[in-house]
């Protein structure tokens, strides 16, 4: 039972001071699905979709582990054989779409420069591609809004010219970091129903990293909590809001603002929490010391 | 009503619109606020929400004056400050305090905690009312002491409501100061602002996005949209009997973490 994106024991640090960010991470993603990444700044949520997208910043050095996407152990090739990999298989979707679209060009050669630099596409199939998809996610008037800047465009469209993008090449995974923080929650809510009816009709495996539980309940089928850069509890959503397992988990879902419970919603992490915590991690590193 | 601190009537607010302004002529008028009636009555936490541009921000920076409103009465305390100067606001702006959404761009990174509480006060950091405010954000008096950039943002966050606190103002105006924090710190200045509005009787305007966040703390709640109020109500009524369409929307759109629920 192996998932289309595998990762396996992944642990990263910072190459200057040796800090640990990834603590033996797993994840197991099949096809078609839709993973939650969740924890707070810092956890190592975003870390992990830019470990798998070959986009890690220069400073961070991965330790040991697999990413296995399709089966190909991607830290064992060599880059230009990974740029083209994950090009051909995997896309992200951003979390702002205003500085994730270039001001000074067009829409259009925006979606397409990838289709033609990167997969070998001719540029009229191209084009017709993203006025497909651009159609796909509810644009109007695809053929003018090709032409447009994106500074002509509200943030809610700049969010669908990137899930299009993200879309257009077909690919297997899509990781999205954060997609809908930057929006208002009506919006939010468009943009999360879209995403979720592509990935279903595309069967496009999805890694959703995000902070808002809630988010996570409505669009994901399982999910990892992350704290510290490790994997605290991995389970699927059912069985996480029913009753989290990990007291992290159990704190992090009683901090989440419920307004149909406002009581019960919005409770601090206790301190003790984030002790057992820190104390678990420092345990496990201290036993990784040892064995390595 | 004497018992208010904050009347406000028929409140308007346009700017030149830049981008439609001719290459001769004035710019047509852009309407942010559009004739907006309220009252604040003293020891109350008013909500304010809406969407991206409907102009919660700019209400809440004309009710402390950065914004000059250009029609419309705004009575702060029985008087009318519509427009009143920046010489005549002064003696008033010790009563009237902000808390600011980011609280690593709203604190000076080259003053200690200590400092940044004192100044506003013109108080020695020794000062009691320093080391008061402090407790009261529940942060030890050794952070006095300390940097901006040695703070966690919610700890910052605390800052930025001792420093307000410490003036004893007469109203508060925060506007989305848990947005920018994680889930855990949010829950916290959440519970400390619940906490000081209590002991303190504070008279807050709390401007956020996010309804789950105002039920919890809020009296009232005002609904923007486009600049006009939509909706007026008491929390409670307001999140069991929303009246207005745009109100209704907003609640349906937040995801309630329980994949149980519809959405």
């Amino acid at each position: 039972m192996s998932g289309f994106l595998e990762i396996r024991g992944l642990s990263a640090r910072l190459a200057g001071t040796g800090q640990r960010l990834l603590r033996a991470v797993d994840i197991s993603l099949p096809a078609g699905s839709v993973r939650g990444l969740v924890g707070e700044s810092g956890a190592g949520k975003s870390m992990i979709g830019k470990a798998v997208l070959g986009v890690l910043p220069k400073a961070v050095e991965i330790v040991e582990g697999e990413i296995l996407l399709d089966g190909q152990d991607l830290l064992k090739v060599p880059p230009a054989e990974r740029r083209r990999l994950i090009g051909a298989k995997a896309a992200l979707i951003p979390q702002d779409p205003l500085t994730a679209l270039n001001p000074s060009r067009r829409i259009g050669p925006q979606i397409t420069d990838r289709l033609v630099d990167i997969l070998g596409w001719e540029k009229a199939r191209a084009a017709s591609r993203a006025l497909e998809v651009l159609a796909e996610v509810s644009i109007p008037e695809p053929e003018r809004v090709m032409r447009l800047y994106p500074h002509e465009l509200s943030g809610g469209m700049r969010q669908r010219i990137l899930i299009a993008s993200a879309f257009a090449a077909e690919p297997k995974l899509i990781v999205a970091d954060e997609p809908t923080t930057a929006l208002d929650v009506t919006v939010q809510k468009q943009i999360l129903k879209l995403i979720s009816a592509l990935q279903a009709r595309h069967g496009t495996a999805l890694l959703f990293v995000t902070h808002d539980l809630g988010v996570v309940s409505k669009v994901c089928d399982t999910l990892s909590v992350l704290y510290a850069g490790k994997v605290v509890e991995d389970t699927t959503v059912e069985r996480f809001f029913a009753a989290p397992q990990h007291p992290y988990s159990r704190a992090l879902l009683a901090a989440t603002p419920r307004h149909t419970d406002p009581a019960a919603s919005l409770q601090p992490v206790p301190q003790a929490v984030i002790d057992a915590a820190m104390a678990e991690i420092a345990a496990a590193d201290a036993a990784w010391s040892a064995h390595g | 009503m004497a018992d208010s601190i904050f009347q406000v009537s028929d409140l308007r607010v346009d700017v030149p619109d830049m981008t439609r302004k001719p290459l001769f002529g004035a710019a047509p008028r852009l309407e942010i606020l559009k004739g907006i009636s309220f009252e604040i009555p003293r020891g109350a936490v008013l909500g304010i929400v809406g969407g991206s541009g409907s102009g919660k921000t700019t209400l809440g920076r004309t009710l402390v004056r950065l914004v000059e409103p250009n029609a419309g009465r705004l009575l702060f305390d029985g008087r009318d400050i519509a427009h009143l100067s920046d010489a005549g606001m002064r003696p008033l702006r010790p009563r009237i305090q902000m808390i600011f959404q980011d609280p690593m761009s709203s604190l000076n990174p080259r003053l200690t905690v200590g400092r940044t509480i004192a100044a506003p006060l013109g108080a020695k950091v020794s000062d009691a009312r320093v080391k008061a405010a402090l407790e009261q954000v529940g942060l030890p008096a050794d952070f006095a002491g300390r940097y901006p950039h040695e703070l966690s943002g919610g700890q910052r966050q605390r800052v930025g409501i001792a420093r307000a606190i410490a003036m004893r103002p007469d109203f508060i105006l925060a506007d989305e100061i848990v947005s920018g924090l994680d889930v855990s710190s949010q829950a916290q200045v959440l519970m400390l602002l619940e906490q000081l509005v209590a002991d303190l009787g504070l008279t807050l305007v709390f401007i956020s996005h996010d309804l789950s966040v105002i039920r919890r703390l809020c009296s009232r709640v005002i609904v923007l949209r486009a600049g006009e109020i939509v909706e007026d109500a008491a929390t409670a009524d307001l999140f069991e009997r929303p009246r207005h369409a745009y109100t209704r929307e907003l609640l349906d759109a937040i995801p309630i973490p329980d994949p149980s629920v519809r959405w």
